[in-house]
């Protein structure tokens, strides 16, 4: 887990203002990364940016990377907000697996979809509920914390589902996994809100700054008159809820709950996202966008690779180089190297 | 020292109750039989439990156990049906392999000051990664040496089998219980989980520790690796699917602190035989299903924890 480190002076780095022109938008790292993903993959497949529209929606590679990235993109939502506060959370897959287990359960014992919509999302809330409590009230660190879910959330799972995959034909269910909005597929239409919503609750209200207060120093932010625990506990609340979400998307899209495979190893997904979209793994400063923007750079890979036909287990090759350039990119012995080149430092 | 044992003696007491209460439901149980099978069935589990507990005493975690149990196997299965190796040059093959990749883990955790679960979990999607581009597919191990090796076993009082893959596991916690309290690399490990900085200060070598807990958690994954290829006779990329979850609940349940700097090797192997105490009982139950298992671990290692922050808030106010 984190360790304390023999180095404790303070960053010299001043903050980065909070409000940045547009024009910058485009010369962060993120953003040309994606860029390059999506040209690599334009030049292995010369038709991936072609998009039509039939039968009332968009078709096309890229709307399929949004599609496919959508579940991830809405975990990263959640995880962002956890990992400000310097934790995480690791049983986001497995709350995934709960919620659509209950939701495919509830709709094939009779009970109207919308009901069995709220229900998942309610044991999503729970569930998130319960590691607020852990990591709040009985101060567990937050890897193991969640881990107790991790272990035990897929045999809850395949308790609640009687370890069948439990499939089922309703239309509602189906609808949120596979329909479409606007011609664009359903699940990127909730990704979309769920980040706008997020985004706008926290940076136009003093919640943002609150949580990375409590990221950077909980004892401080305490001192200093925040209720932390109750923060914490709205953040992982949120995090389960945010999962719930992902697990019902997973569900409709394959008409069935498979409390095995729903949301396997997608937590580790949601954290690398988080760390690509350059939340720091030690709290404080959060972007929610560009954790997005991270999820979609993960899954223009994962395309990338499938349409140029590797075998989809490259990718987890793939996915390893990138998170080690992240990490040699971000660790304190390459900022001493580029502070030495003349013009890096003011 | 009565208090700081009182974890591993509770992990004891239970593990005991439990066994009485499994072998008054099902009175089968109580054989060498159902022990020595606890033993073989356990080992990997067991010996990468080890590593584990090493590396949680540090204060750090290991993700790519599993990982790197699933790449030993394959490696070993290409070395020896492939390459027409002969499996003991296989074996210290994939052992020094192993080794180095978690040296290299520890490497880049101390001089790229990354919390070890990120780099370990590069650790995992690499070495997970590399299996299945060796091989996709499970490749069987047809070898006289490992016919022998299946066939070998210490009769115990009772009709019970200790198979070799039983004896590796028991070796390897008795040198890892000495190597953990008799060394000064063990007094460095317990060092680091206290306080690196203060480690640091009292002169401990911190990053040669750091590269040598990483480079042992990941031979002792390779041995594990090992084993798992004696039990099986196969090497497939998705074996030991989820086992750094089970090494970490078993580490946990026998008592060792998670914050680091506090635990025992022994307390490890019995949390492991809790958590094959609930398999076997399941399987003896025959009406429980699989499932059990993982909800049954998971409320055990909540209960552990729980009884962890019981014992240490409590504690130093009263001393």
């Amino acid at each position: 887990m984190t360790r304390p480190t023999a180095d404790i002076r303070p960053t010299t780095q001043p903050p980065l203002p909070r409000q940045r022109p547009l024009t910058t938008f485009f010369t962060r790292p993120q953003v040309i990364a994606l860029a390059a993903v999506l040209l690599v993959n334009w030049l292995l497949f010369p038709g991936f940016f072609t998009v039509t529209w039939q039968d009332g929606r968009f078709f096309g590679s890229l709307i399929d990377v949004l599609n496919r990235g959508a579940p991830v993109a809405i975990l990263a939502i959640g995880m962002t907000m956890v990992i400000a506060t310097k934790g995480v959370d690791l049983s986001v897959g497995a709350v995934m697996a709960i919620s659509g287990a209950t939701a495919a359960t509830l709709v094939t014992s009779g009970v109207p979809a919308p009901v069995a919509v709220l229900a998942a999302l309610g044991t999503g809330l729970l569930c998130g509920l319960w590691n607020g409590i852990l990591v709040t009230v009985l101060e567990i660190q937050p890897i193991i914390a969640t881990l107790v879910l991790m272990v035990a959330g897929r045999g809850l799972a395949q308790l609640i589902t009687e370890g069948y995959i439990v499939t089922f034909s309703d239309p509602l269910l189906i609808f949120i996994g596979t329909g479409s909005f606007l011609g664009f597929p359903m699940p990127v239409v909730i990704a979309a809100v769920l980040m706008l919503l997020a985004t706008l609750i926290v940076r136009r209200t003093a919640l943002g700054l609150l949580i990375e207060a409590v990221g950077v120093n909980r004892s401080a932010a305490r001192f200093a008159g925040l209720s932390a625990n109750a923060l914490l506990l709205i953040v992982y609340t949120f995090a389960g809820f945010c999962a719930a979400i992902s697990g019902l998307i997973v569900a409709g899209d394959i008409r069935g709950a498979d409390a095995n495979n729903a949301g396997l190893w997608l937590e580790l997904d949601a954290i690398l996202a988080v760390v690509i979209g350059g939340t720091s793994l030690m709290g404080g400063r959060f972007s929610i966008p560009m954790a997005v923007l991270g999820a979609m750079i993960i899954q223009a890979m994962n395309t990338g690779i499938l349409i140029s036909g590797f075998s989809p287990e490259f990718n987890l090759v793939v996915k390893s180089a990138v998170i080690i350039v992240i990490l040699v990119l971000q660790s304190p012995l390459s900022a001493r190297l580029f502070r030495r080149l003349p013009g890096a430092q003011k | 020292m009565t208090r700081s044992l009182r974890p591993l003696l509770a992990t004891t007491l239970i593990f005991l109750f439990a066994y009485m209460l499994a072998v008054s439901q099902q009175p089968a149980m109580l054989s060498t039989r159902v022990l020595g099978n606890f033993l073989t069935d356990n080992a990997f589990l067991g010996i990468a439990a080890v590593g584990m507990t090493f590396v949680i005493l540090s204060g750090g975690i290991d993700l790519s156990v599993g990982a790197v149990i699933g790449f030993t196997t394959v490696l070993i299965a290409v070395l020896i049906m492939w390459l027409q190796l002969h499996p003991l040059i296989a074996f210290a093959i994939a052992l020094i392999v192993a080794a180095c990749f978690g040296a290299v883990m520890g490497a880049a955790i101390h001089y790229l000051k990354v919390p070890s679960f990120i780099v370990t979990l590069a650790g995992m999607f690499l070495a997970r990664g590399g299996a299945s581009v060796l091989s996709p597919d499970s490749i069987g191990i047809t070898h006289p040496f490992y016919t022998s090796v299946s066939k070998s076993y210490l009769l115990l009082p009772g009709g019970g089998r200790l198979t070799v893959v039983g004896m590796i596991m028991l070796a390897v916690f008795a040198v890892a219980i000495l190597l953990a309290h008799r060394t000064r690399f063990g007094s460095n490990v317990y060092a680091l989980g206290g306080s690196e900085t203060s480690a640091a200060l009292m002169g401990v070598p911190v990053a040669r520790t750091t590269i040598a807990i990483y480079a042992l958690s990941s031979f002792l994954a390779g041995l594990a690796g090992v084993v798992f290829s004696l039990y099986t006779s196969a090497g497939y990329s998705l074996n030991a699917l989820g086992v750094e979850l089970d090494a970490i609940a078993a580490v946990v349940i026998g008592g060792t602190l998670l914050t680091g700097g506090y635990g025992f090797v022994a307390g490890t192997f019995i949390g492991v035989m809790l958590q094959g105490l609930v398999q076997t009982y399941i399987v003896f139950d025959g009406t429980l299903s699989s499932w059990w298992t993982k909800i049954v671990v998971g409320v055990l290692l909540f209960m552990f924890i729980v009884l962890q922050r019981l014992v240490f808030r409590a504690g130093p106010r009263r001393t």
